[in-house]
């Protein structure tokens, strides 16, 4: 791999890692929220001990989303040092405003993790409101700016040069309005389905005490809501990124000649060498219809534009389809638990359908992955969409390769070690429970 | 209003330096504890570190992104010339937070027997280590930047016997700040407190002598930092070299409080020295704050934010630190 190649695996490995940790810091403190408020409001010990259970996991994942977090506003730096001076004066206030968030969440979680004993039960509910608050604010402060690399705005570029900036127009730039709400909601999906994927596996073994009812019961509540919202602006974003950057929308439809009435291609796979794709199913006009709500739409293709201004669909569109078959799946699961649970008035416990929860769970995060991907491999050759080639940003330091390999071993030692000290944690609650 | 954004920049580096720089001291009296009371000292540590070190570690993440901005080409030329020390130090980041993390929700709450233990231990040290290395290379004029260019080489700058120096100092005020920390925080335990006076006593008698050192190197091998130093930095110069007596004595005869006060104004008088004798410059020599600032509109529209931002913060972090350090705990 050249130099250009080992930045972007290194910097898409260490994105890859921090998002799932990234989407539980933004979902967890809203259940903490919930649950700590509803044992508060009730009187109930059993919600306020889900709050302890889930704060004890919560502490350990913030922790390694911090430093994760950390590692990519280094690597921002190191690895695209010409990125960062072309667009820091642009990307920069939703990263301050971003740090600023970042602030509160940890002083406050400080405050949550170790205030059980010095603070009152409504003090220390209180001090959950800033940290979900300030969980969304960071991701959507984040996703500005992954938006402005999509659609980039507030500036005028005059021979190469950067002239009349305007940081708020960056800041609040086009895809703004359709990419946040979707990373903000697909957070809030990932979190209610993973928690519901742990009680559920837990009620397979035997456990169903109403501590594991009313945690799979909650998941699944803020998974649905979640999930349909992320699905709508999902939906947006596609047809938004259908007019904004029609390249990366033929990529993830594997469509390479511009035509009116374009079918959608479900599936397959995308061979460019052959310019087509095989074995997907096609339905005819679908695609134009759902892009633009006309059946005889034209859709372009990636063939008109220049082969190097092209991102490889193979990848993108297995992306595409891979996060919105796996999104599908994971909300027809949710479906079904609540059309059951309102027929029966009780938490369902059939064991298929925990088995299907228990696959949903991770299946979520795969579908977070994977919409990452599209929206990245998407965007390239750009690393700022029409302005920035991803080979002018990188980096000219020696030592790329060598930094890889270091991460690499580092986030498997750490994604080894968090998991078994969560099942240590799950482990030791059960024992103290019983 | 430039002048201003570099202010708040060097006050955030302040603020990491004696808040996060002590929890990296921490770490460095985790990984020395000794004796019969080995393990009461890890543990102080710990519930010192616990609540607050996420909090602290964030204002490096407001150092680098308020550097990359308000001074977009100073922070590329950083991350180009820096390249293998911040990324040494980003590596001693991760592993310090994960190791502290692990062991604060794992098992056993503190042990040095664990592999996180040493882990935890060794990035306290090489982290600062590595900032301190860094800034040599910053203050004594070793990046050199010619055209929107890096000229200087992979290694200038952070290998030189003064950044071996300056990451001593770093390591060994690091610990001196935590060690005075320390002092106030175990009050109740006067033996565990006596423990950490010699640590203290220890500490900043090195610091002092690495000090010392550095500036008779600089003195041979990067003469205008001693110039910026004895010219603009000169009274902020005056008053560290007044004030560090001053601390050791207050370590000496056991006011934890004042040693504590006193020695984060040691490490503020050291930074604003350094800060203030290299302006205009930011990075030495070819960089200044103006020729590298972000256009007005960002700047002052920074300024906003910062002003807003740190209205909620700073009585947040007055609240935290009210909580868990407060004379008289809720």
């Amino acid at each position: 791999m050249d130099d250009v190649a080992l930045a972007r695996t290194t910097m898409g490995t260490s994105l890859a890692f921090h998002i799932v940790f990234a989407a539980l810091g933004v979902g967890l403190p809203l259940l903490l929220v919930i649950t700590e408020g509803l044992g508060l409001w009730r009187r109930d010990a059993v919600w306020t001990d889900l709050a302890r259970r889930w704060s004890r996991a919560f502490g350990l994942l913030f922790a390694i989303g911090a430093v994760s977090g950390t590692v990519l506003s280094f690597e921002l730096g190191l690895l695209w040092p010409r990125f960062m001076e072309l667009s820091g004066s642009m990307i920069g206030l939703p990263f301050t405003a971003e740090g600023f968030a970042f602030f509160l969440e940890a002083v406050f979680l400080g405050l949550y993790l170790y205030g059980w004993n010095r603070l009152s039960p409504l003090q220390h509910w209180l001090c959950s409101l800033p940290i979900a608050i300030s969980g969304a604010a960071s991701a959507l402060f984040v996703v500005m700016v992954n938006s402005w690399m999509n659609s980039p705005a507030g500036f005028r570029l005059e021979n190469g040069a950067i002239t009349q900036v305007d940081p708020l127009a960056a800041a609040l730039n086009p895809s703004v309005g359709t990419e946040d709400p979707h990373m903000l909601f697909s957070a809030y999906t990932v979190t209610g389905f993973l928690v519901a994927a742990v009680y559920a596996a837990g009620m397979l073994r035997g456990r169903r005490d109403t501590a594991h009812k009313r945690g799979l019961a909650l998941g699944m509540a803020m998974g649905v809501v979640a999930i349909a919202l992320t699905g709508f602006f999902g939906d947006a974003s596609a047809r938004f990124v259908y007019q904004a950057q029609p390249v990366k929308f033929a990529a993830m439809e594997g469509v390479f000649e511009t035509q009116r009435g374009a079918p959608i291609t479900i599936g397959g796979v995308v061979l460019p060498s052959q310019q087509r794709v095989v074995g997907g199913l096609e339905i005819p006009y679908a695609l134009s219809l759902l892009a633009a709500f006309d059946p005889n739409a034209e859709v372009q293709g990636l063939n008109a534009v220049p082969a190097q201004d092209q991102p490889s669909p193979e990848a993108v569109h297995l992306a595409f389809d891979t996060m919105v078959g796996l999104s599908g799946l994971a909300g027809l699961a949710a479906l079904v638990f609540w059309a059951l649970a309102w027929r029966r008035r009780a938490v369902p416990t059939g064991r298929w359908l925990l088995r299907a929860l228990v696959a949903a769970g991770p299946a979520t995060v795969i579908a977070m992955e994977a919409g990452w991907f599209v929206t990245e491999l998407g965007r390239q050759p750009w690393t700022v969409y029409g302005v920035l080639r991803t080979a002018d940003a990188a980096t000219s330091a020696p030592g790329v390769g060598p930094t890889f390999a270091v991460f690499i071993v580092i986030y498997v030692a750490l994604a080894a070690v968090t998991a078994r000290l969560l099942l240590e944690l799950a482990r030791r609650t059960r024992a103290s429970a019983t | 209003m430039t002048e201003a954004v570099v202010a708040i920049l060097w006050l955030s580096l302040s603020a990491y330096a004696v808040l996060a720089g002590a929890d990296f001291g921490g770490g460095v009296w985790d990984a020395l504890a000794r004796g019969p009371r080995a393990h009461r000292q890890r543990r102080a540590v710990a519930v010192a570190m616990g609540p607050v070190w996420e909090a602290n570690h964030v204002w490096l993440i407001f150092l680098i992104v308020g550097l990359f901005t308000a001074f977009p080409p100073a922070f590329a030329a950083l991350a180009v010339a820096l390249y293998l020390p911040f990324t040494a130090a980003m590596t001693g980041i991760v592993l310090r937070g994960a190791a502290f993390a692990f062991r604060a929700h794992g098992r056993e709450a503190v042990g040095r027997l664990e592999p996180w233990g040493v882990v935890f231990g060794a990035a306290s040290v090489l982290t600062p280590a590595f900032l301190g290395a860094a800034a040599a290379a910053v203050a004594s004029g070793a990046i050199r930047v010619s055209g929107g260019r890096v000229t200087s080489g992979p290694f200038d700058g952070w290998t030189t016997p003064l950044a071996l120096d300056f990451a001593l100092l770093a390591v060994s005020i690091c610990a001196y700040l935590a060690a005075a920390y320390l002092m106030v925080e175990t009050g109740d335990e006067p033996d565990l407190q006596a423990d950490f006076r010699r640590r203290a006593v220890a500490a900043g008698l090195a610091s002092g002598a690495f000090a010392l050192l550095g500036l008779v190197i600089a003195w041979f091998t990067a003469r205008p930092l001693v110039d910026e130093l004895l010219g603009r930095g000169l009274p902020l110069l005056v008053l560290a070299l007044l004030n560090g007596p001053v601390a050791l004595v207050a370590v000496l005869r056991g006011h934890p409080r004042v040693a504590r006060l006193a020695v984060i104004a040691q490490v503020v008088l050291v930074l604003w020295a350094w800060g203030v004798g290299q302006y205009p410059a930011l990075v030495p020599p070819d960089l200044t704050v103006r020729a590298t600032a972000a256009p007005d509109a960002t700047i002052s529209l920074m300024l906003v934010v910062v002003a807003a931002g740190m209205a909620v913060l700073l009585p947040s972090l007055y609240l935290l630190f009210r909580v868990f350090k407060g004379r008289a705990p809720v």
